[in-house]
């Protein structure tokens, strides 16, 4: 639990850095929809190996997300393996012809090129946004974000929940450990010695002062921003707002020609699916 | 009583505070199923409670928000359609608000089996009927693997929210004022 869960934001004076947050989300979001829509290998791998330059360009060490990264890695192998024993022909219904590697026809676990292919695809899918995800965390200020999903069109009420849920994570998190500390110096056992009731106990202990000093939260911080008036004007101007550069319409111009060639592969494949085997 | 300018500050502020409390809760107190990206979610259990008092707007963003943030930060991109199923749950949970009505205090128990039958209908639609399909149609998944995500996701949050939400619901009603409670003196 000592590790930092929330991988940090810092200034790394790259060219990523300069740009405006809005213009980040924009190409994020962008980039996940059209590759969470496409089974084009090509155009995945295409994805894959553009972030990951980019990645390069961004200056972040590796150490900063060895473990996000390992995390990443299981939880990908895990759905794999599941897919795999929940539905071993599921490639070969999809493309439509059976190369066998392994087994036979009438074996439930064969294994044939079709399914390898497709749990390729599968992985690619689940990992082609890490990197783009990663530079997006690691190089947009939290202050900033909140008012660049003002600026995409997003109310700016709404904007400001997600401006104190970044601003409180922090908070929630060290009374977490203040309060699990607490209990546990009053003798309630919470860790993996305990018997799983006594866990579950335990950990209702820490839950319920961390719930209700919450909710004393809640009341508290609204009474602060009504009486600063919060809500009363129809628009709100953010300190930490950037105006939009050269460099960022050049990086939405090639997000947006990179979505472009995604939709245009729909067309030319006849469908979501890239089918090298016919 | 709170006018409507108070209430949306409020609304704002618990969906912010809400949902640092359930990217908290999922982060740290997650006990695996042994399928794999089913958790015994603490923190649903948690939403039932912020739907009960802050209604379905706050409710249904506050976990939209949360656990979008959480899969960012632990799986690299949030897995949509899981996560807008969760924010539908939560604004099923807030709509309870006003048939509950938490705020006066009185909690029977006629409410509380109400409000376990309506919880697990809501999981029902969400986590079998809503969340497999969308991850058929939008990520093309296997249809018996999700199913059975689905059904485990069913099972753990129902009881989730049986347990902790109840838990949670009743003493929050006991730390009310009872409506009518003070008499006149004579």
């Amino acid at each position: 639990m000592q590790h930092q869960l929330l991988i940090g934001y810092a200034d790394r004076h790259t060219f990523l850095n300069r740009l405006s947050g809005s213009t980040k989300l924009l190409c994020f979001v962008g980039l996940s929809i059209i590759g969470m829509m496409t089974y084009d290998t090509r155009y995945l791998i295409g994805i894959m190996l553009f972030s990951l330059v980019i990645f390069h360009f961004s200056k972040i060490k590796y150490r900063e997300i060895s473990f996000v990264v390992s995390v990443i890695i299981g939880f990908s192998v895990l759905n794999l393996v599941m897919v795999y024993v929940f539905a071993p022909h599921y490639g070969v219904s999809i493309y439509g012809t059976e190369h066998l590697l392994l087994g036979n026809n009438q074996h439930y676990f064969n294994l044939t090129t079709e399914q390898l292919f497709y749990e390729f695809n599968l992985l690619l899918k689940y990992t082609f946004a890490v990197p783009l995800a990663l530079i997006f965390l690691m190089t947009t200020n939290p202050s900033e974000f909140a008012a660049s999903l003002n600026k995409i069109g997003i109310s700016y009420r709404v904007s400001y929940s997600v401006a104190i849920a970044l601003r409180y994570i922090p908070d929630v998190q060290s009374d977490y450990r203040t309060i699990s500390l607490a209990q546990q110096a009053r003798g309630f056992e919470i860790s993996k010695k305990a018997k799983f009731m006594t866990r579950v106990r335990g950990g209702i202990q820490i839950l319920l002062p961390l719930i209700f000093s919450s909710l004393d939260r809640i009341e508290i911080i609204s009474q602060a921003m009504e009486l600063r008036r919060f809500g009363k004007g129809k628009h709100r101007s953010w300190y930490m707002a950037q105006k939009f550069r050269a460099n960022d319409y050049l990086a939405l111009i090639i997000v947006a020609l990179l979505i472009l060639l995604g939709g245009l592969l729909f067309h030319v494949n006849g469908g979501r699916f890239w089918n090298p085997f016919k | 009583m709170q006018n409507k300018q108070s209430n949306s500050i409020r609304t704002v502020v618990a969906t912010g505070i809400g949902a640092a409390v359930i990217f908290v809760l999922m982060k740290f107190v997650a006990i695996p199923t042994g399928i794999p990206n089913t958790q015994v979610n603490v923190a649903i259990g948690f939403l039932a409670l912020l739907g009960a008092i802050f209604g379905p707007v706050a409710a249904g963003l506050a976990v939209f928000i949360g656990h979008a943030l959480n899969d960012f930060v632990t799986y690299g991109s949030p897995w949509w359609t899981w996560v807008i199923v969760d924010g539908l749950i939560g604004v099923a949970f807030g709509l309870a608000k006003n048939h509950l009505k938490i705020e006066n205090g009185v909690l029977g128990k006629a409410k509380l089996i109400w409000f376990n039958i309506y919880q697990i209908i809501v999981n029902f639609i969400g986590w079998v009927l809503l969340a497999p399909t969308g991850d058929i149609i939008i990520y093309h998944e296997p249809a018996n693997k999700v199913y059975i995500q689905g059904v485990t996701t069913w099972i753990v949050d129902s009881i989730s929210v049986a347990v902790i939400g109840t838990i949670l619901l009743v003493l929050y009603a006991k730390t009310r004022t009872k409506r009518g409670s003070l008499t006149k003196e004579r």
